[in-house]
């Protein structure tokens, strides 16, 4: 089986990030692999393993350095890393990322793709579902357990009302949680390997995609108002004591 | 100006965070409440006690269980005849599924996890928190209808009239499903953190009592969940006593002292209670972006220099397993409980 595990590049989370002219900015703050696509490649991995003949190929669409994130991702297992990337591509959004995502899975000839569960930055959680739509392809969301069989997979999705067995036929998109599993670290063979590879970058011709026009578009950046925290210490003789202060705080609160 | 609102249930169960859409919609117009689903006769009815102008019920046996592709699908036709500017969705694990698709049939865009939405002109503008809240940004919608989902808890819910009523429209289902439930477990315990108004948390901390003694027989890792347990028993019971949620950092979940759902954080859930009480939880930076937009925050760790005092109101240098109990006690004492 032909797996794919779709992969974003983001600024760490510990980056201090702040808007600046408008723009982004994370200082020099180390670029990563989007955290919740490691589980992504970590359930590729687990598939790979538990079906005989299968591949693990991750894609990225993005800019040249995003490349350390794809080597991240080989590091930790996997066989083969494509990056695909186009000048044309600078302002996508989820549906326009689900469309060059589709052509390349198209041309990878991928059987079931996984994705994370939504990207650190823009955070939408809509690009997974829009590849499925646009690929015409069952879409499994939120799997913390993934089991294929005779051409079908089945996963427990993880939802606020607990967990739902669901299957579909192959080719199916599916997104990922935690509840899949702790993504290995990368091994020492793996980050030689990984060094080593050639990462092939493919442009929108080479994937017979054209550049979508974004149809959601960002028209401001703002910071957050600042937060007044300063934090009142309740102390006392006996927990009975604190306890009885900082419930009157609580209740003067009125949140209650 | 025409909008819809999808309100998301399951198996009859609303997400509360739908009315609050409702709510939204009608600061901009006449709003038709969406129900799909075979056993949504109540949601249907209680959409007009929300104040819904007309409600449009696809009651379909297609459509018995939440599926992706017939949800979208069914969304999608009702949209292109009806042709509304806006459709508002609660932000929940299917409303991102189901809009995400529905806006590639109609050609236009979701915009996600919404905390403020200004009408401009024909079209709207959504302040929504990127970069895990660390930025706010102000986006919009080419698009047709422009689709949003908001985040809970971020817009008030509309008072419920019980002698509004209304006679609900049938709608047509589509039934182009690809996949197909197996079935269902509801977690241990049902959590929904996005629309809890109370959330008492527990860390590793809570598996922090030498003094106790975990039954014989017990190696040393299911000694420290046993404890744990003990730890979370009494997180669970000041959460009762306040009628709020339980909430775990991460450290909590993967040492296997509490399910997933429970998770608040980067990886978890984001939530915004009015009171979050943090047990024996450090304060992580992926724990704070979950929480940190809680409006009074109270932490109860051993350590004064835990980063979580950084950003809560009131603060207990102490042993959760003798604060947590007194404030519960405390509390069942004020509350008249
Ligand atoms: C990519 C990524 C994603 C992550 N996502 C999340 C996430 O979604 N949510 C999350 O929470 N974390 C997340 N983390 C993990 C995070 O970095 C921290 O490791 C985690 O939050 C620590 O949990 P904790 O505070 O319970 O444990 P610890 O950091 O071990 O803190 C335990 C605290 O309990 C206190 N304590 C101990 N005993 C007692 C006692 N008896 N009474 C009172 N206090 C006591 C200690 O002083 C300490 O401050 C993520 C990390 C990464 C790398
Ligand atoms: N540019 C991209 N390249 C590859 N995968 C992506 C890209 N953007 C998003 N994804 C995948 O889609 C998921 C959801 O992204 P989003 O909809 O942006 O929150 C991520 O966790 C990734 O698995």
């Amino acid at each position: 089986m032909k797996i794919i595990a779709c992969i974003k590049q983001v600024p760490d989370s510990e980056a201090k990030v702040k808007a600046e002219g408008g723009q982004v900015s994370w200082g020099d703050a180390p670029l990563v692999i989007n955290p919740f696509d490691e589980y992504a490649v970590e359930g590729a991995l687990q598939q790979k393993e538990a079906n005989d003949g299968s591949t693990v190929t991750v894609i990225c669409v993005g800019p040249e350095s995003a490349k350390e994130a794809l080597k991240h991702a080989l590091a930790m297992g996997a066989d083969e890393a494509i990056l695909v990337s186009d000048p044309a591509l600078n302002d996508l959004d989820t549906v326009g990322a689900a469309r060059v995502l589709a052509a390349a899975i198209k041309k990878v000839e991928g059987e079931m793709v996984i994705f994370g569960r939504q990207t650190l930055d823009n955070g939408a959680g809509l690009t997974p579902a829009q590849t499925a739509r646009v690929l015409g392809w069952p879409m499994l969301g939120l799997a913390g357990l993934i089991k294929v069989e005779a051409g079908s997979v089945t996963v427990e999705r993880v939802i606020e009302e607990g967990r739902q067995t669901v299957s579909a036929k192959l080719p199916a998109v599916l997104s990922v949680v935690q509840s899949i599993g702790e993504p290995r670290y990368p091994s020492f063979m793996g980050i030689r390997k990984a060094s080593k590879a050639t990462i092939p970058v493919w442009s929108l011709s080479d994937i017979g995609a054209s550049a979508p026009a974004a149809i959601v578009t960002r028209a401001e950046l703002m910071s957050p108002p600042v937060r007044e925290t300063s934090v009142e210490i309740i102390a006392g003789e006996t927990p009975a004591e604190i306890a009885e202060k900082l419930a009157d705080k609580i209740l003067a609160e009125k949140v209650l | 100006m025409k909008i819809f609102v999808y309100i998301d249930h399951f198996k009859g169960e609303v997400q509360p965070a739908s009315w609050e859409a409702l709510g939204l919609a009608k600061t901009f117009g006449t709003v038709t409440a969406i129900v799909l689903g075979s056993d949504a006769n109540d949601v249907a009815k209680a959409a007009f006690e929300f104040g819904a102008d007309e409600v449009l019920h696809a009651d379909d046996s297609a459509l018995l269980d939440y599926r992706a592709e017939t949800y979208a699908s069914t969304l999608s036709a009702l949209a292109s005849s009806h042709n509304p500017n806006l459709i508002l969705f609660p932000t929940t694990a299917r409303t991102r599924e189901l809009a995400a698709m529905s806006a590639v049939d109609l050609n236009t865009g979701v915009l996600t996890d919404v905390t403020g939405l200004e009408a401009n002109g024909d079209s709207f503008i959504a302040t929504r928190p990127i970069y895990e809240g660390k930025l706010l940004e102000k986006t919009v919608c080419s698009g047709k209808p422009v689709m949003v989902t908001i985040r809970g808890r971020a817009f008030p819910k509309p008072n419920r009239d019980a002698s509004k009523s209304g006679s609900v429209t049938k709608a047509a289902a589509k039934t182009d499903a690809l996949s197909e439930v197996k079935g269902y477990s509801a977690s241990e315990s049902a959590v929904n953190l996005g629309d809890a108004g109370i959330i008492v948390s527990g860390g590793r901390g809570v598996s922090n009592n030498p003094s106790l003694t975990p039954p014989a027989g017990m190696d040393e890792k299911q000694a420290e969940i046993w404890r744990a347990q003990q730890g979370f028993a009494l997180v669970t019971d000041l959460a009762k006593t306040l009628g709020g949620a339980v909430g775990a950092s991460r450290a909590a979940v993967d040492g296997g002292y509490i399910s997933y759902s429970h998770q608040v954080g980067q990886t978890g859930k984001v939530v915004s209670p009015d009171l979050y009480i943090a047990c024996g939880v450090s304060g992580a930076i992926q724990h704070l972006v979950g929480m940190r937009n809680s409006k009074v925050i109270v932490a109860i760790n051993k350590d004064a220099d835990a980063p979580i005092f950084k950003v809560a109101r009131y603060g207990v240098v102490g042993d959760l397993f003798q604060i947590v109990p007194a404030l519960t006690e405390a509390m069942k004492k004020k509350l008249g409980k």
